[in-house]
């Protein structure tokens, strides 16, 4: 366990209610996803119980108890996107990285998730790609914007 | 370039989130290593500075340069064109007209009437300076001068209502909360814009944060309250970043913070993250979630501003509600009361997207009509497609036909016609779009995010989704029709709350308006706009193709054959049903059947 790592977080955080989003998030940061033993030990310290910590980890879709990839892709599924292919893209990615949505590539380089609209529908349909924004994608497109992100 | 240079010059590039991922930064860096290079004896020396979103995402990245207080703007910069512009216009005199905005840029901006927007996309959002510089915060400065009454009492003669979905009068809410019983009392933001296609608040925090700050401090005083939450969107980082900062900046000038300005009102605010759930945005469920727990939503047979988030008096407004409050305070109620219908006041912004030609974010005044909005500010269909449906109100909304382009868009008209203000997602729909696809789109939408508590959302909307891609995949009859209204009814009226109430409406405006494409696809089993694939078949018209063979080149399966200069046929048990050939061709030969 990377117990440095969690107090270092949780050192971010006043002693007070209304924080353990907050906590998960930057666990999920850092970890890229929420490790067990990480999530035991934060519930002894700020005394929260194991299982509403897991009930709210399981709840929100940006909460993760697998490993993610280190590169996060998330396809836009807004309207806008919806209306203008991003289906395709999606097929395109899975087809590209031969897995699914909500999988990691075996290498751990990539994981595959569809996003509820990031608010970027001028740009639609929209591809994030860790914290990069890529619009108008065409499926085309996919491949260029995959070997940006290889090593 | 070494010639000297005494002009004022201000570069404005876009940041908002359009403008980053089409390269604002590396704009920007142009831009500076070119005006350094300038030798100038002006008072302010060339600068260059970020703006938030104008609302024109489509052309991003959106350049003004300012010269001597000529403004001229670009569309479409990139670093190398910077180096152009100011080479040849900043220090040549000579302005690049070939890449400025055009004509449909002066049309989408000369109808609107901006009031939240106005200083989105002119200010640096970053820069708590550049607001008090156009007397940003002077409206808080006379908030603290009135009474709580006597501010309560503008909101309400304003008329303003919440601009997040409901449309609830917000004076009336905010008296609610003050006259509740029970201390402390929360101010709380929701900038958890989940509707897809609607993005106003992220570009309200993204480009003019105070504004909406601002409001929630005057929105305090009103209340009584001395602690506020904002609970924005994860997915929103730039957003996140720029609030962060905004509140560091408030605390630094006082605006938040102990005995603000002297007075002796405190008041700060915290920010909680969502982590990717729509349900949050309902009032309850946002409260739920701040408390540590899955953001599930209550009964609301106690209202929020009597008991709300940790069970005490809660008061929430969305961002572009709050974003409204310090105009009212400054100009007064009756100039607010002065735009719009008789019950709607003020402008709304839309976010205009899907089969449109100017996408982008418009802020018009309540009771202009739809033909307005889609037709001239927003360019009309793009490739002469006809017009068949707008959507509104997100995946709680409905789709409105043709034949509502000229009623006035209010929260009353919108209501009646089966659909809602919602958010103000405004997703046109052209003849390629198939209206038994969207309903399903927005009902899985609710499906997936709905938050299981309740058994006819989680079960009702599930059973939906699975008769309406029946439907779609060819195995519909006209009884899936009839179980589709039987289920919707139910869902109505026996949901907890918003999300499962308003789940149905997608289905029941398409079934209301759009009755002959469902049947379509359950009698005659054709999909009229060739979206659905099993109901689906393209043929190329001979007489119209011309042999170009692009759409053989572009067929992912090699479905389509024929020479050069021949009319080209599709093999149809190869064809997989993608449009590609359909969207390519330049010469409509390719036809849907």
């Amino acid at each position: 366990m990377d117990l440095k790592a969690v107090n270092e977080i949780l050192s971010q955080f006043p002693e007070e209610r209304g924080n353990l989003i907050g906590i998960l998030h930057e666990v999920q940061n850092y970890f890229s996803y929420l490790p067990e033993a990480e999530l035991r030990y934060i519930s002894k310290k700020i005394d929260i119980p194991i299982t509403q910590i897991y009930s709210v980890a399981n709840f929100y879709n940006r909460f993760s108890l697998a490993p993610k990839g280190n590169n996060q892709i998330c396809v836009c599924m807004g309207t806008a996107c919806h209306v203008k292919g991003s289906e395709k893209i999606m097929n395109e990615l899975q087809e590209k990285l031969q897995i699914q949505k909500g999988e990691t590539t075996e290498d751990l380089l990539f994981s595959l998730d569809e996003v509820r609209c990031i608010g970027a529908c001028g740009l639609a349909p929209a591809v994030v790609v860790n914290e990069d924004t890529h619009g108008l994608v065409k499926p085309k497109m996919v491949g260029k914007i995959l070997s940006k992100y290889k090593p | 370039m070494n010639a000297k240079n005494n002009d004022s010059i201000v570069i404005s590039v876009c940041t908002g989130t359009g403008g980053v991922a089409t390269g604002g930064y590396k704009v920007i860096d142009a831009f500076k290593e070119e005006l350094a290079k300038i030798n100038s004896t002006a008072k302010v020396g060339p600068r260059t500075h970020k703006v938030g979103c104008r609302g024109f995402c489509a052309k991003d990245v959106l350049v003004d340069v300012d010269i001597n207080g000529e403004v001229s703007t670009y569309q479409h910069v990139t670093a190398d064109k910077a180096r152009e512009i100011v080479s040849s216009h900043v220090i040549g005199k000579e302005p690049v007209n070939k890449w400025m905005v055009k004509e449909d840029y002066h049309n989408f901006h000369d109808k609107q009437q901006k009031l939240v927007l106005a200083d989105c996309g002119k200010i640096n959002p970053e820069s708590i300076d550049e607001y008090l510089a156009i007397g940003g915060y002077e409206s808080l400065k006379k908030a603290l001068s009135m009474d709580p009454e006597e501010i309560i009492d503008t909101i309400k003669k304003a008329g303003l209502r919440g601009r997040g979905g409901g449309g609830f009068p917000t004076g009336i809410k905010w008296e609610s909360c003050r006259n509740a019983k029970g201390n402390p009392k929360y101010v709380l933001c929701n900038a958890d814009e989940g509707d897809p296609g609607a993005f106003m608040d992220r570009s309200i925090v993204e480009g003019h944060p105070n504004l909406m700050l601002e409001g929630m401090i005057i929105g305090a005083i009103a209340i009584g309250s001395s602690e506020g939450y904002v609970y924005i969107r994860a997915e929103y980082p730039l957003a996140v970043d720029r609030l962060r900062l905004a509140l560091d900046q408030a605390r630094e000038h006082n605006f938040l913070g102990e005995n603000i300005l002297g007075s002796d009102f405190s008041f700060d605010i915290k920010i909680v993250l969502g982590a990717g759930a729509f349900v949050c945005g309902e009032s309850t469920a946002l409260m739920t979630s701040i408390e540590d727990k899955p953001g599930e939503p209550r009964p609301k047979y106690v209202h929020t501003t009597d008991k709300g988030l940790w069970g005490k008096p809660s008061n929430l407004n969305n961002v572009e509600t709050w974003a409204n409050v310090p105009m009212i305070i400054e100009k007064g109620a009756d100039w607010y009361a002065s735009i719009g219908t008789e019950k709607s006041k003020g402008t709304k912004i839309f976010s205009l997207v899907g089969k449109i030609n100017n996408t982008g974010l418009v802020e018009v005044p309540m009771g202009i009509t739809l033909r307005e909005i889609i037709y001239d500010i927003g360019g009309g269909i793009p490739k002469k497609k006809e017009f068949k449906a707008v959507q509104t109100g997100g995946p709680s909304g409905g789709c409105l036909p043709v034949s509502f382009l000229d009623k006035p868009v209010d929260y009353e008209n919108l209501y009646e016609a089966g659909s809602m203000m919602g958010s103000g997602g405004m997703v046109v729909l052209d003849e390629d779009s198939c209206m038994v696809d969207v309903s399903r789109y927005f009902l899985d939408f609710c499906k997936d995010e709905g938050c299981g508590q309740c058994t006819p959302c989680r079960e009702g909307v599930a059973q939906m989704v699975r008769i309406l891609t029946e439907i779609t995949e060819g195995k519909g009859s006209l009884a899936h029709i009839d179980m589709l209204e039987e289920l919707a009814q139910m869902i109505q009226d026996a949901s907890l709350c918003a999300l499962g109430t308003s789940a149905p409406n997608p289905v029941l405006s398409t079934l209301m308006y759009f009755r002959d494409e469902y049947k379509a696809h359950v009698v005659d089993k054709k999909c009229p706009a060739g979206v659905c694939r099993n109901l689906t078949t393209f043929i190329i018209d001979e007489d119209l193709c011309t042999g170009c063979t692009l759409c053989a080149r572009n067929c992912p399966a090699g479905a389509i054959y024929g020479e050069k200069k021949e009319p080209h046929f599709i093999e149809q048990d190869k064809c997989t049903k993608c449009r590609v050939c359909y969207d390519s061709c330049k010469f409509n030969a390719v036809k849907k059947g």
